[in-house]
């Protein structure tokens, strides 16, 4: 079953890839790829205290949520389900759930009760159709009683399931999203919960963060920041909750970027006067030079599955904009991926596939070109286009599970932060206060 | 009696008090005797038994500045007056004559100290001068070098996504470097900006190679280069909002900050 899903995943992604040159792709039933089908009703409350019932929406609509996103499940719409839920094992009867309306190949259900102060649920994942043998999973969690909680739980049973169904991958429930936001009154680096929850300021610099990138532990977050001597690479603690030492190399410094095993980071620098890519260890000793190349040279980022390449944006000498480039991690064997339009913003998926980057394809004089994000295989450089003309689109940054990209678009009249599956489906806004920029997903 | 006379006009002449301030003594008390005797003759009366001389007159002093209260650097004047000293020393100046004066500069507010000691015992005397600091230099000369500066030296525009400076804009640069080159005091941050079109993170950079081939128009024409900082504001912080060529262009530009 998980290498059926598994080969599904890959055909996905090369099914849209072989159809990359249309404006155009669209992935699910019409390319063969077939979801697994689940079934997830409400769970059941175990206990009458009033305050069950709204931790319990909460809960509810938050396990949905996750794996309707999780873009491995055809979700069975909550109006095909049998009327009575079941909350525990005898409860089932999996020829109801296996049949028609609802005809679900899996079944995520469960009961949640508050009993004192704690949120105590329990959850249970069948293979209906294996009538001899059908759970595949069961979990129980006691957490202190709050709204946080219930998302918290619910994030962490999703992660199970889609563990469990999609190939071994690691869900994304639990992970996290830095980004700028100027709600404010300043552009500062913000964090959130992958699915938009739980947004909150870190920084509070007063004048410009911008090019928020998380460590590959989640520990730090470096950015570029205007301090009092020009742009320098800063580095905020997650675990002291504030700026720590990072020295300035001199000139403007921006875009950083961890290396996967978190030991190096590469960034722009001015120090000579013209932006190049250079890198440093992780505490800014070492510093070393990639690129030597006139203009701006700006937002390496490393391969995440070997480390041993970076792409970047560079602007290029003979199409005079920017191009997506892409080298060895020592500076050697450059090239171009893209030659042509405005191409900028690189992220790469963490299977070490596909590079993820923003792209005006037709741009010049007569031609204003919208900015759309694409996906091209780093080995065929063929690409799919994700976007479609809606607003201006940047800065995509791939979810740990390569299936999901988070975005920045101001199709909603003003810039904000979205995702989509990889394929460019189910495109979904999280932050509506004030402007956000810039997203970078978390690597676990 | 003239040489008798003498020494008593002596004595209340002013000029020769301290010099002779000793001698004035034994001569005062010759003198008194000699009246004394001189009387005593003329009444043909038994002398009755000598006085005991009086006490010496006991010194006063006075100190005072003129005027009391100086801007800092400024002068201002002691002058002091004693009588019956024979040791007159002012704390700071050291040991002055009996009647003075001197000119003094103290760089904090100061309270000088007169001690005038004579054989009649010590007198102080004190005078205070406060030191008040002088007020800011005048900003004029300084708003006259930003006015010029804000009246001649002008912003040198790009096109798009170039850093090249254009044929067009050769003449500020020139005009730039020449107000700099005869104000070698004056420090510029060149601020580089971009349009709202491309991306942040690319326009950042761009920005930098605006600033930067300001600053090397301005180097190559002479202008020291520690004199000269450069900053990118990217698309941050543009000059004009609308969505039109005409604003765009106001954007892309190197902007020139005169550096207080």
């Amino acid at each position: 079953m998980n290498r059926l899903i598994s080969i599904a995943i890959s055909v996905l992604f090369c099914s849209a890839l072989l159809l990359g040159q249309q404006d155009w792709i669209r992935t699910g039933t019409g390319l063969g790829v077939e979801k697994v089908r689940l079934a997830v009703p409400d769970f059941k409350a175990t206990t009458p205290a009033p305050q069950t019932s709204s931790l319990q929406k909460v809960f509810d609509d938050t396990l949905f949520y996750d794996l309707d996103h999780a873009g491995i499940f055809d979700m069975v719409s909550k109006s095909f389900m049998p009327t009575q839920a079941p909350g525990a094992p005898p409860e089932v009867n999996l020829t109801q759930w296996s049949s028609p309306p609802p005809n679900a190949a899996m079944l995520a259900f469960g009961n949640l009760g508050v009993t004192g102060t704690n949120l105590m649920v329990q959850g249970w994942l069948y293979d209906v159709k294996n009538t001899a043998n059908p759970q595949v999973l069961g979990k129980q969690y006691t957490e202190g009683a709050s709204e946080q909680a219930a998302r918290s739980i619910a994030h962490k049973f999703a992660d199970e399931i889609i563990f469990r169904l999609g190939g071994g991958i690691n869900g994304i429930a639990e992970t996290k999203i830095v980004f700028v936001s100027s709600r404010s009154g300043h552009k500062e680096i913000w964090e959130m919960d992958y699915d938009g929850g739980n947004q909150h300021q870190l920084t509070h610099l007063g004048s410009i963060a911008l090019s928020p990138r998380i460590s590959p532990d989640g520990s730090r977050v470096a950015f570029s920041g205007m301090t009092k001597s020009g742009w320098e690479i800063l580095m905020y603690s997650q675990d002291l909750g504030r700026l720590v030492h990072f020295p300035n190399v001199g000139g403007s410094n921006f875009t950083p970027a961890w290396s996967p095993d978190g030991t190096h980071l590469a960034f722009s620098s001015s120090r000579t006067g013209d932006p190049e890519i250079y890198v440093t260890d992780s505490d800014g000793a070492g510093l070393k030079r990639l690129t030597v190349h006139p203009g701006p040279d700006v937002a390496p980022v490393w391969n995440p599955k070997t480390g041993g390449q970076i792409a970047w944006a560079e602007r290029s000498l003979s199409t005079r904009l920017p191009q997506i480039c892409i080298m060895e991690a020592d500076g050697t064997n450059q090239q171009h991926v893209t030659d042509e339009g405005f191409a900028v913003s690189p992220s790469w998926s963490p299977n070490g596939q596909f590079l993820a980057f923003s792209w005006m394809r037709h741009f010049g004089p007569g031609e204003p070109g919208a900015q759309d994000i694409y996906v091209m295989d780093v080995t065929t450089h063929t690409w799919a286009q994700l976007t479609h003309g809606e607003g201006r689109n940047d800065f995509p940054s791939w979810s740990p599970d390569s299936r999901h990209l988070v975005f920045q678009s101001s199709r909603s009249g003003q810039e904000e932060i979205w995702t989509m599956l990889a394929d460019g489906t189910q495109q979904q806004q999280l932050t509506t206060s004030g402007s956000n920029y810039e997203p970078n997903w978390s690597w676990k | 009696m003239i040489s008798r006379a003498s020494p008593l006009a002596r004595f209340f002449s002013r000029e020769d008090e301290v010099k002779h301030s000793t001698q004035k003594w034994i001569t005062l008390v010759f003198a008194l005797s000699m009246v004394l005797t001189l009387g005593a003759c003329k009444k043909k009366v038994a002398p009755p038994p000598p006085p005991p001389p009086p006490p010496p007159a006991a010194p006063t002093a006075s100190l005072t500045a003129n005027p009391s209260t100086i801007e800092k650097g400024q002068s201002t004047t002691l002058t002091w007056e004693t009588q019956n000293a024979t040791d007159v020393s002012i704390d700071g100046i050291g040991s002055v004559q009996p009647n003075g004066n001197q000119s003094v500069s103290p760089t904090d507010s100061t309270t000088y100290h007169l001690v005038a000691k004579g054989a009649g015992g010590s007198q102080e005397a004190t005078a205070r001068v406060t030191v008040t600091q002088p007020p800011p230099p005048q900003p004029q000369p300084t708003a006259t070098e930003e006015e010029l500066f804000n009246q001649n030296v002008k912003d040198i525009y790009f096109d798009y996504d170039k850093y090249d400076i254009r044929a067009d804009q050769q003449t500020a640069a020139q005009g730039d470097a020449a107000f700099l080159k005869q104000h070698p005091n004056v420090k510029v941050t060149i601020e580089g900006h971009c349009d709202e079109r491309g991306s942040t993170e690319y326009n950042l950079a761009l920005g930098d190679n605006r600033a930067n081939a300001a600053k090397n128009a301005l180097v190559q024409a002479g202008i020291p280069a520690d004199s000269i900082k450069t900053i990118s504001y990217g698309k941050e912080k543009p000059f004009c909002t609308d969505h039109n060529e005409q604003c765009w262009q106001q954007n892309r530009r190197a902007h020139f900050v005169y550096q207080k």
